[in-house]
């Protein structure tokens, strides 16, 4: 288990779900997150798990739901356009509080867009996507071996808080390959026996449902309930990485293939003899906006780089409202171009001019 | 008298599965009855304990509160996805999608077909009504040529809203189902035929034989603006000639 083996992104996601105990994958075909389901499609019969290629986006995270209503571990994965399809699912498996994972490869867009990476989703990922007032916990990997290590995870967390939770990667870590060790099940084990649907035998009958007409209050209820499980998992699923910070005066912010960007932009800038640090949110909701304040005392200038039009950007000034945020700057390149490291660079040196 | 009382055989008592509550549909509304034989054929074929129901978007999505066996919501045209995911999850249960015509053929007719098409071992129980119930009265894919409604207030008009829906007819067109049948519940003989239907369906899932697809001709007075015994005929004079009653295909 413990060796090193050339893996792309996408077969490292669907690896690693199996290694977590997944056995329902359903899932439509679209570019760039085709290797998911072709893994999966060869796997899963290995394991007697089931595969099954939906006939629309809308079908297969429905069938998610099936599957988890019934107690399984049930995943999806899609690229933008598809996730869009989806989003009623996942309000709906938000309402149910059904645990899921869905897997975005995110691509450029709006509209068909194209196929080349993005993060144009991350509005969509974090602020809930769908209709109702809920939120997926969003996990954001920067390598192949993030992808293989948050999968894991990212099951755990679904199941644990009965939540859905978001993988959101991209075009460029999807196709890349990299060296990774697969990783371990974490073991853990969770009793769906009270309310998955199994039949009614020896107890009353198990519902799962998102109605809730009366009583008068129900609905009210379930919300009132969502939001607590929602402030218990800012409390303590918050996860990020930080690099070089030591004594930064400028702070990078990126996620995912930016922060890779930003890495090197931070080691050919220390070269220069420039104090420069990078911080990395892991999940993208809950926003590690504490963490990321605590890391911005001192800190002259923060930019916040992105392959969208300034989306995370604004969770980082809403981190700063208690003083600092006139030193957010933004740098983004959108429709699937990759942010420039020279012009990141450029721009970090000019702060000091 | 006593004795008396421990002669009599006992003929008839409401099904166990059953839940014994005032349910929420109209006088003279046809899932009442649906609901009652699918709960006797539940019990007939004693897999209560392993039944689980899909219920759909409309009238009937409250079908799990009447039925004792553990329910499962789906959104508007999906039932037949969700049950694909929990048969797959649990190859042991009794999966039943209950869709109405909106649900499966509108909104869900992509998974109605697909679902049919790849032979999911479930049992689909189709009610149609030829109407929105639960919105009001809107126009169906089942609403017949001429049909008045909310949104086809002159009629039904082929020429802009086209023509109702077969579901029978074109699940027929497939390969995989093994059971196909079309009944109605407007008259004492037919609603012992859909019964007959719905136990065959059934049975069929616990063979494990395939997908099977039971279409009920079903009563909607309020949406028709009729009394109910207006209704019952008009499923004869109306609806049969388009949607004529029968096994489609029995394998």
């Amino acid at each position: 288990m413990s060796e090193t083996i050339l893996m792309k992104g996408n077969e490292a996601i669907a690896e690693a779900a199996l290694i977590a105990g997944c056995r329902f994958y359903f899932a439509y075909p679209i570019t760039p997150q085709n290797e998911v389901a072709a893994y999966m499609a060869a796997r899963m019969p290995q394991v007697e798990g089931t595969f099954l290629q939906a006939e629309s986006e809308v079908a297969a995270i429905n069938m998610v739901f099936g599957a988890s209503a019934a107690g399984g571990r049930a995943m999806t994965s899609s690229s933008s356009p598809g996730i869009s399809l989806k989003q009623e699912g996942i309000s709906y498996l938000s309402g149910a509080e059904l645990p899921a994972v869905v897997v975005n490869i995110m691509r450029g867009g709006p509209g068909l867009g194209n196929i080349a990476g993005a993060q144009g989703d991350y509005f969509q990922a974090t602020k809930g996507g769908g209709h109702g007032d809920y939120h997926v916990i969003v996990l954001a990997p920067a390598s192949v071996q993030e992808m293989a290590d948050l999968t894991i995870e990212a099951f755990d967390l679904a199941d644990r808080y009965r939540i859905v939770t978001m993988i959101l990667g991209d075009g460029f870590l999807g196709q890349m390959s990299e060296p990774l060790v697969l990783p371990r099940s974490s073991g853990k084990s969770f009793d769906k026996s009270g309310w998955c649907l199994s039949g009614a035998k020896g107890r009353p009958p198990h519902l799962i449902a998102s109605l809730r007409l009366s009583p008068e209050h129900a609905l009210e209820e379930v919300n009132l309930r969502l939001q607590a499980k929602y402030r218990e998992i800012e409390g303590r699923e918050m996860r990020f990485d930080t690099y070089r910070m030591e004594d930064a005066q400028v702070m990078l912010v990126g996620f995912g293939t930016c922060a890779r960007i930003c890495r090197a932009v931070v080691n050919h800038l220390r070269q220069e003899g420039m104090r420069v640090g990078l911080f990395r949110p892991i999940t993208l909701w809950p926003f590690p906006g504490a963490q990321l304040a605590q890391a911005a005392l001192g800190v002259k200038r923060i930019l916040v780089v992105e392959m969208n039009a300034g989306q995370m950007v604004e969770d980082v000034k809403l981190s700063l409202l208690n003083g600092g945020g006139e030193r957010v700057d933004f740098y983004g390149k959108m429709a699937g171009i990759l942010p420039d490291i020279e012009e990141i660079k450029q721009r970090v040196r000019d702060y000091e001019k | 008298m006593k004795s008396e009382v421990q002669a009599m055989k006992l003929v008839y008592k409401r099904p166990e599965a059953l839940v014994d509550i005032p349910d929420h549909y109209c006088p003279g509304c046809g899932h009442g009855i649906i609901h009652k034989l699918l709960a006797g054929v539940i019990d007939e074929l004693e897999i209560r304990e392993r039944t689980i129901l899909v219920a759909p978007v409309g009238c009937s999505v409250l079908a799990y509160n009447y039925l004792a066996v553990d329910g499962c919501e789906a959104a508007h045209g999906r039932a037949p996805a969700v049950a694909t995911g929990l048969k797959r999850a649990r190859r042991q249960a009794v999966v039943i999608a209950y869709q109405g015509d909106g649900d499966l053929l509108a909104i869900g007719t992509g998974e109605a077909i697909h679902a049919a098409n790849r032979g999911e071992k479930i049992t689909v129980v189709f009610v149609n009504n030829a109407i929105y119930g639960m919105t009001g009265g809107q126009m169906a894919p089942t609403s017949l040529q001429g049909q008045k409604t909310k949104t086809s207030p002159y009629g039904r008009n082929p020429a802009e809203a086209g023509y109702p829906i077969r579901a029978c007819e074109l699940l027929d067109t497939l390969q995989a189902p093994v059971y196909i049948e079309r009944c109605a519940v407007n008259n004492v003989r037919n609603i012992l035929k859909t019964k007959k239907a719905i136990k065959k369906g059934l049975e069929n899932q616990v063979q494990g034989k395939g997908y099977s697809f039971i279409e009920i001709l079903s009563m909607c007075p309020t949406g028709w603006g009729m009394k109910p015994p207006q209704a019952a005929a008009w499923i004869d004079q109306a609806m049969i000639p388009v949607f004529p009653l029968g096994l489609f295909r029995d394998r």
